[in-house]
């Protein structure tokens, strides 16, 4: 056994973070934590490392090699961290200095340990860089001209400069692509195995850690539910717990709309174009974000559109909902032409759910203000009526009108998004990566609801979407693009079954998938 | 309630009896300042004039508080000028970010931010003559600039989030949005930014009179003290000691205010201690 946590609890005053988390992790072996957010997975990496914030206190052990490391101080700590334990986390972004350059942050691991001079760190580093698939980089290069996954790489090359006897990866591919993604777990499959050290795998995400993992725990409220060999946990589902996790991660809800052949929405040949970047007095070629775009949403059809970051899904958004405008095409909405100067009556018909359940409200609003906003298009104030009819549609209580954004849980902030969107009565919505920041659990409610209300207010869907099972789960028919473009068109179970495109067989392939072992 | 940081509640004490000073000095003052009896010039402190007297016959006390008055006049109006200014501009520059307008609003302040303050007052006191007034406008114009560049620095951010989207997909003008989304969550921004305003136009008020281009006699203000007893710095030495002490007590009072504010309303550091 390397790693030997034993009945380790963390608390912050009276308050349980971790209660009693036992585990071990072999040599050269892949351990998947899974759980959702707040169940204490992160926390339990942050103890394997000694990096718990100074008000909570830890009680228990976290063995590495049979050396205690709760009982460890600091200097013996520092000596140890990115020596035998590293970790790499999930905002690639975020994890590098934007200031120093990706040879220096590689180096500055092997310096800092006294394992090498500065020449022979950068030697090192070069190497290191190399290995994680890099060799095309220079080590002068600054984080921002890398892409995501690059950056992903460089955090996982820093990691391992030192050969530790575990990695931590603490959600390491949730904040990438799908394609990106499987990447970069192959990366992490082989360095476990040619590299001799162990992974500690944390992530919410069941597919992928079936895919990688020898063995599993699953963690509910600071609690491990469930251990074991992965092919017997996903078999078995021994606690209620896991299943209710399997059974949200492949949730289909229940869809009965009907569809009726009218076009609520148009998109004809649009394109928009950007300039191009500064280059001296003059300026680059123009930067075609959406190339001749063209397609319809039915009355009551529920459409999605799928494509990884920088493939134009993001400006064709803002262009269908007014807010951009078209360098040329044209859109229709129920007729009428979209752009950012239409009237606002027009408006009404369309409304918009974003991803971030936190960052689609002003934090100083009441709800009732916050859902009441879309009124404007109306030109009438709304009647307390109306808002709670809002309120009920979405599954909240009227009461929760005279509340603020933050005393809401992810999923009822998602709620009350809809509301917002509902209030004006639109016959489209814009569900922009609207349940890709939720919980599975959380998630399969909010699929199920927004079911519901199509049937209910015959509303059409624009389903935005990186997350291809989510897409298949809501949807009649799918686009995919990519370079801003159409690349596949049709219906969503035949692109699933039988994709046309190369992209879309890459997509496809790359996403991870749940089985079931037999 | 969390407990208040002890820095704010300090500069709160201290620019709140600097503020209850000054408007006692509107309605009273132990002698009249315009009243000069030179046979009383340079008094010891005494149970009849606290602090002595000028060279000029003058209660020092009453001069102080005039002084103080007048100070804090020319900080409040220079900060509401800067602020009633500043903020609008700053705000259309970040609503229109990357335009025209957000180019020359900008430019605009960078045109000001390369005169210092001293020259503008020079050049007002040129055309105009003089004058508090002229004072409160050289200092005013110098904060519009400062405010602009806050205001717009707070409001990018907010810009990005997806409620301003939302409230755009709600139609609503960017005017709007700027008056409704984005100035009440920057708010916090521009008090501390006002507190710091305020203290430096105390020093520039203080520098400004002092080279005689603020307040003209028989109005008094902490900087003409300082100037008109600084001949006197080796006989009489707590003639230019007390508003100088003065000045410094207030501005430091302000800078622990403005710390204090800016500590309290900092929603990250609020999340810390919560």
């Amino acid at each position: 056994m390397m790693i030997d946590v034993e009945s380790l609890s963390v608390r912050i005053r009276a308050f349980d973070i971790l209660r009693n988390v036992s585990l071990t992790i072999r040599e050269g072996e892949i351990f998947g934590l899974v759980g959702e957010s707040g169940s204490g997975k992160s926390m339990t990496a942050l103890a394997l490392m000694g990096l718990l914030p100074r008000v909570m206190e830890a009680s228990g052990a976290a063995r590495l090699d049979g050396i205690d490391l709760l009982s460890l101080g600091e200097y013996d700590l520092c000596a140890l961290r990115g020596n035998d334990i590293s970790m790499i986390f999930q905002e690639p972004m975020t994890a590098l200095n934007p200031v120093q350059t990706i040879g220096d942050q590689v180096a500055e691991v092997l310096t800092i340990h006294g394992k090498a001079d500065a020449n022979a760190a950068r030697k090192i580093a070069r190497d290191r860089l190399d290995r994680v698939g890099l060799s095309h980089i220079g080590l002068d290069r600054y984080p921002h001209e890398l892409s995501g996954g690059q950056r992903q790489r460089v955090c996982i090359a820093a990691a391992i400069a030192l050969h530790p006897r575990l990695l931590i990866a603490d959600e390491p591919t949730t904040a990438l692509d799908v394609t990106t993604q499987a990447q970069i777990l192959d990366l992490l499959k082989d360095l476990v195995a040619e590299e001799n050290m162990s992974l500690l795998l944390i992530t919410h995400d069941l597919a992928v850690v079936s895919d990688m993992a020898d063995r599993i725990a699953v963690m509910e409220k600071g609690v491990i539910v469930e251990q074991g060999d992965t092919a017997q946990v996903l078999r078995d589902q021994a606690h209620p717990y896991t299943r209710k996790l399997f059974a949200a991660s492949a949730h289909q809800p229940d869809r009965t709309a009907t569809m009726i052949d009218d076009a609520i929405l148009r998109i004809e040949d649009v394109h928009r174009h950007y300039p191009g970047a500064r280059e001296g007095f003059h300026r680059g070629p123009p930067v075609r974000a959406v190339n001749g775009v063209s397609f319809a949403i039915q009355r009551g059809e529920s459409l999605g559109l799928v494509g990884e970051s920088g493939c134009g899904k993001s400006t064709l958004t803002r262009t269908i909902l007014g807010l951009d405008p078209l360098t040329s095409g044209q859109i229709t909405l129920n007729g009428n032409p979209v752009s950012p100067t239409m009237p606002r009556a027009h408006r009404a018909d369309m409304q918009v759910v974003f991803q971030d359940p936190y960052g689609s409200f002003n934090p100083r609003w009441r709800v009732d203000r916050i859902i009441a906003e879309p009124f404007h298009l109306l030109g009438r104030k709304p009647a307390p009526s109306d808002i709670a009819e809002a309120l009920e549609a979405v599954r909240l209580s009227p009461e929760d009108a005279f509340k603020y954004p933050h005393e809401f849980s992810g999923g009822q902030r998602q709620r009350i998004a809809i509301a917002r969107a509902l209030i004006t009565r639109p016959k489209l919505l814009v569900l922009d990566e609207a349940v890709s920041a939720l919980d599975v659990s959380v998630r399969a409610r909010i699929l199920d609801l927004l079911a519901e209300l199509q049937d209910q207010f015959g509303l059409s869907y624009l389903f935005i979407s990186h997350d291809l099972t989510v897409v298949r789960a809501i949807t009649d028919r799918v686009l995919v693009m990519q370079a801003g473009e159409i690349v596949e068109e049709g219906q969503t179970e035949q692109v699933f079954t039988a994709p046309n495109h190369p992209y879309t067989r890459t997509l496809l392939e790359s996403a991870p998938t749940l089985e079931i072992p037999a | 309630m969390t407990r208040l940081p002890p820095a704010l509640l300090i500069g709160a004490a201290i620019t709140l009896i600097y503020a209850i000073i000054a408007l006692i000095s509107l309605v009273w003052t132990p002698y009249d300042i315009t009243n000069l009896q030179v046979s009383n010039r340079l008094q010891d402190w005494s149970a009849t004039h606290w602090l002595g007297t000028d060279q000029l016959g003058r209660d020092m006390v009453s001069m102080l508080m005039e002084g103080a008055r007048t100070s804090i006049a020319v900080a409040i109006v220079a900060v509401g000028i800067g602020m009633a200014v500043g903020v609008p501009l700053g705000l259309a520059a970040a609503a229109n970010r990357g335009s025209l307008l957000d180019e020359v609003i900008m430019r605009g302040n960078d045109l000001i931010f390369a005169f210092p303050s001293l020259v503008i007052a020079i050049l007002i006191t040129a055309i105009w003559g003089p004058s508090a007034t002229n004072a409160i406008l050289a200092i005013g114009i110098f904060n519009i600039p400062v405010f602009a560049r806050v205001a717009r620095g707070g409001a990018l951010p907010i810009w990005t989030l997806d409620y301003i989207l939302a409230a755009r997909t709600a139609g609503k003008t960017r005017t709007r949005i700027s008056a409704e989304h984005v100035l009440p969550n920057i708010a916090n921004l521009l008090i501390v930014q006002a507190t710091i305003q305020f203290s430096l136009g105390i020093l520039a008020e203080a520098g400004l009179s002092y080279v005689g281009l603020g307040a003209q006699p028989p109005t008094s203000s902490l900087g003409r003290m300082l100037s008109e007893s600084q001949t006197m710095i080796y006989s009489d030495a707590w003639l230019a000691v007390l508003p100088g002490l003065a000045i410094v007590i207030l501005v430091l009072g302000l800078n622990l205010l403005g710390d204090g504010l800016r500590d309290a309303l900092d929603p990250r550091l609020r999340r810390a201690r919560g």
